[in-house]
């Protein structure tokens, strides 16, 4: 009877744990949101922060989906060969990028690049005693470093998302006509004619979501960093973690509420 | 002036400030001394606002530190951190005028620069080291810098953390005497917390002795040899053995 009473406060315990982190970042959350309403805003913090997030993770981003159109066309080839289907390539390729593995995947890399990155820079600001500074210059961190690195991912990722769409479906045309044999205008138009604006737009949408998920979620492990290497370093773990995990939760959410019968 | 009554603060378990008594007049040095992990930063930062105490009140001129404009509340404060606290991402002279680029004393680029560069002056530096990134600099003159970032603004009131710590003797003496002469040329109040001695000495209009989360002695600085009193005598003297555990 102790044992499982034992039990059951383990599992409450660990219960309100994780109900007060989840207040603990919609506080957060909605404390970042609430600073675009009041200014002062740091416009140069911002474009620092759009470069560092949207442009400088273009590469990943790119190779990613580069590599991923491809290897998607040869397996949809080969599944597709199953029910004398293989025509349907070109399209399910598009669809499959839009929809899914272009922001899913575009988020995941961004979230690896920068949560991390994020979250130690400002864990490290902590620990050093740069976020007391700034209070202390009457700057508050949340306008000043937060608020530009949330608002910059939510409005790139979008973007890189949909750079990262054009160039999954080149590494799938590549594939498909250099490997499987379609010809490239037959290609080229079916991944025009079967591909819905919703496709694109849904994934767009998803890309901010999941931006504002990585970047939130490196500024709030960040700015609650512990003390140290080792609390830097627990940080910077944390955020990446949290932010894959809330992308894929999210993902689900978003294509239940948009594409559910 | 500062006023410090009956102030508490507990982190979980650990009560660090246990009913924190002090009066820091304007235009003085107040330098609080005590042993590591005795709460002096805790204090500080308590004062300013970055830490809210569990009880007790502090006021500035009369007035609750916890209410009112904050913006302006901190706009009358310069702060030295122990480590700088430099910004890694911005060179030297925008960590000096950071102040000056932007909020309510924004200022001119090229003006905020000028007095940047003023400010480095003063505190020993050459203006080549106004371009450079904080990485690039000696352990003493990040502490340069960060006093001229405490000063750029002219503050009415300046705190000091462990302004010495890490330095080599001769570095801490001027640094020293920086705060001493910049202390006494702008009229400020200020605030040290150290647990080096000749700082002390260098520094102080009036000491105040933090232990066991109370002030233990305060008085001027001239008769902290003579006050008699068991703390105060066992610190200034480094002695292992007395009333404060030599093991905490």
């Amino acid at each position: 009877m102790t044992f499982f009473l034992g039990f059951l406060a383990g599992i409450g315990r660990y219960v309100l744990t994780a109900l007060a982190a989840v207040g603990r970042i919609a506080i957060f959350a909605s404390d970042t949101v609430s600073h675009l309403a009041r200014p002062p805003f740091y416009a140069r913090e911002f474009l620092h922060a759009l470069i560092q997030i949207g442009w400088l993770s273009l590469p990943v981003v790119g190779m990613t989906a580069l590599f991923t159109g491809g290897a998607l066309a040869l397996q949809i080839y080969a599944g597709g060969a199953r029910f004398n289907a293989e025509t349907v390539v070109p399209s399910i390729v598009a669809i499959g990028l839009t929809r899914e593995l272009g922001p899913v995947l575009g988020g995941l890399m961004v979230a690896a690049r920068v949560a991390s990155s994020i979250a130690a820079e400002i864990g490290t600001m902590k620990v050093t005693e740069q976020i007391d500074a700034l209070t202390t210059l009457s700057t508050n961190p949340m306008k000043y470093l937060t608020l530009p690195r949330v608002l910059a991912a939510t409005l790139a990722v979008p973007v890189l998302v949909g750079v990262g769409d054009a160039i999954g479906i080149m590494g799938g045309f590549l594939v498909g006509v250099g490997r499987l044999d379609f010809g490239a205008a037959t290609y080229l138009h079916n991944t025009i004619d079967f591909l819905e604006t919703w496709d694109v737009l849904s994934g767009l949408i998803k890309g901010a979501v999941f931006g504002f998920i990585v970047a939130l979620m490196g500024c709030y492990h960040g700015m609650n960093s512990g003390r140290g290497a080792q609390g830097v370093g627990r940080a910077t773990k944390s955020a990446v973690v949290a932010a894959s995990v809330l992308i894929l939760a999210s993902n689900y959410l978003l294509t239940e509420l948009f594409f559910s019968a | 002036m500062i006023e410090l009554s009956d102030v508490h603060k507990a982190f979980g378990n650990n009560r660090v400030l246990q009913g924190v008594n002090l009066t820091i007049a304007s235009g003085t040095s107040m330098v609080i001394i005590g042993g590591s992990g005795t709460g002096k930063s805790v204090a500080l930062k308590c004062i300013l606002g970055l830490i809210r105490p569990d009880s007790g009140s502090i006021t500035l001129d009369g007035l609750d530190v916890t209410k009112g404009d904050r913006d302006a509340f901190l706009a009358r404060f310069g702060m030295l951190f122990q480590g700088g606290a430099l910004f890694d991402s911005l060179p030297v002279w925008q960590n000096v005028a950071f102040r000056l680029l932007r909020g309510s004393l924004k200022r001119p680029m090229a003006e905020a620069r000028e007095i940047a560069i003023e400010k480095l002056r003063r505190v020993g530096l050459k203006p080549d080291v106004a371009d450079k990134f904080p990485a690039e600099l000696s352990g003493g003159m990040q502490k340069r810098v960060g006093l001229a970032r405490a000063i750029a603004a002219e503050p009415e009131i300046i705190f000091f953390d462990e302004p010495t710590t890490g330095l080599d003797p001769i570095m801490a003496g001027v640094i020293n005497d920086l705060i001493r002469e910049i202390v006494v040329e702008m009229g400020a109040t200020a605030m040290t917390i150290t647990h080096d001695m000749t700082s002390v000495r260098a520094i102080a209009d009036n000491v105040a002795m933090l232990h066991d989360g109370v002030i233990k002695w305060t008085g001027p600085v001239d008769e902290m040899d003579a006050s008699g009193d068991p703390y105060l005598d066992q610190f200034i003297h480094g002695r292992a053995d007395g009333p404060i555990e030599a093991v905490r």
